[in-house]
């Protein structure tokens, strides 16, 4: 299955969906204009990858920002993981942001995978 | 050329540390976060306030890029908007001022005043019914940008909306980000 990656800006995070590598990663800031459309080959990679995917799948978000309009897509993205066999959710915050650790905190509490919380 | 001293006592008698007026678009929007957080940076403000500003003024900016209103009068269309942000000794304000038709007001008021009737567990409450259940609107917004800068802010939202004219109003909004971490 073909790679997405996607570099980060200042404005868009860094996606890295690497099914062979089990690398499943959304990094950094996320605030893009239109986030429906920035996510869309997100959503669209992981259609594909839930119809084959891995043994068990660690799926990291290590964001250090993101906008209303993107915890939108973010609850999607989630919803989409909610059917894949053996789903973890690894959700980094850094250690001095309670709001990070909340945000993620309340994703868990609106998909049924379960979560991991780090801190970076 | 008085104005130019005049608006800059003003700045200073109101504590503005940054004041944008103009067209509003993503470009714009970047580059005025990027001056406000060079700005946080180098007065070494406390990173979680820095988030919490940063945060309120995304979705503040982001407000008007989709949804000032344009202003129309006679023969003279405009986009142009202000966005600023005031230091005072205990905390920051995120304001912006914006034209909207008339017609738009009750509908903004009501929303106001309910996130402004919510206390803290109300809003999260406001904000995890809404994500459910919304969809990402023609504009690109989730309708959830004033509830989010209510749970930043941990305040009330002030918000007046001075006349303009028959049609228009100036939608001034005010949000205030405590600068003692509690």
């Amino acid at each position: 299955m073909e790679i997405l990656n996607l570099e980060g800006t200042e404005d868009t995070p860094k996606i890295i969906l690497d099914k062979k590598n089990g690398i499943f990663e959304i990094s950094g800031r996320s605030l893009p204009e239109d986030s429906a459309e920035f996510y869309r080959p997100v959503l669209e990679w992981i259609e594909k990858y839930g119809k084959d995917p891995n043994a068990n799948t660690d799926f990291v978000f290590k964001l250090e920002y993101f906008n209303t309009a993107s915890s939108k897509l973010i609850l999607d993205v989630l919803s989409s993981l909610e059917d894949i066999k053996a789903m973890k959710i690894l959700w980094y915050f850094h250690e001095d942001d309670e709001d990070m650790e909340e945000a993620g905190q309340e994703f868990s509490e609106l998909v049924e995978i379960p979560f991991e919380f780090k801190t970076y | 050329m008085n104005f130019i001293y005049d608006l800059h006592r003003t700045m200073m008698s109101q504590n503005l540390i940054l004041v944008y007026q103009g067209d509003f678009t993503q470009e714009s929007t970047k580059s005025i976060l990027s001056m406000a957080e060079r700005n946080l940076d180098s007065s070494g403000e406390d990173s979680s306030i820095k988030r919490k500003v940063f945060n309120v003024m995304v979705e503040a900016l982001q407000n008007i890029v989709k949804h000032s209103d344009e202003l129309i009068d006679g023969e003279m269309r405009s986009h142009a908007a202000i966005f600023l942000i005031g230091k005072e000794a205990n905390r920051y304000s995120i304001m912006s001022g914006n034209p909207v038709r008339k017609s738009n007001i009750p509908g903004l008021h009501k929303k106001l005043d309910q996130i402004n009737g919510l206390d803290k567990d109300g809003l999260k409450e406001l904000y995890k019914e809404i994500i459910k259940n919304t969809t990402i609107s023609d504009k690109g917004g989730a309708g959830l940008g004033f509830v989010d800068m209510a749970r930043k802010s941990g305040g009330k939202l002030e918000f007046e909306f001075p006349e303009m004219s028959s049609d228009y109003c100036f939608f001034c909004l005010k949000v205030n980000v405590p600068r003692e971490t509690e």
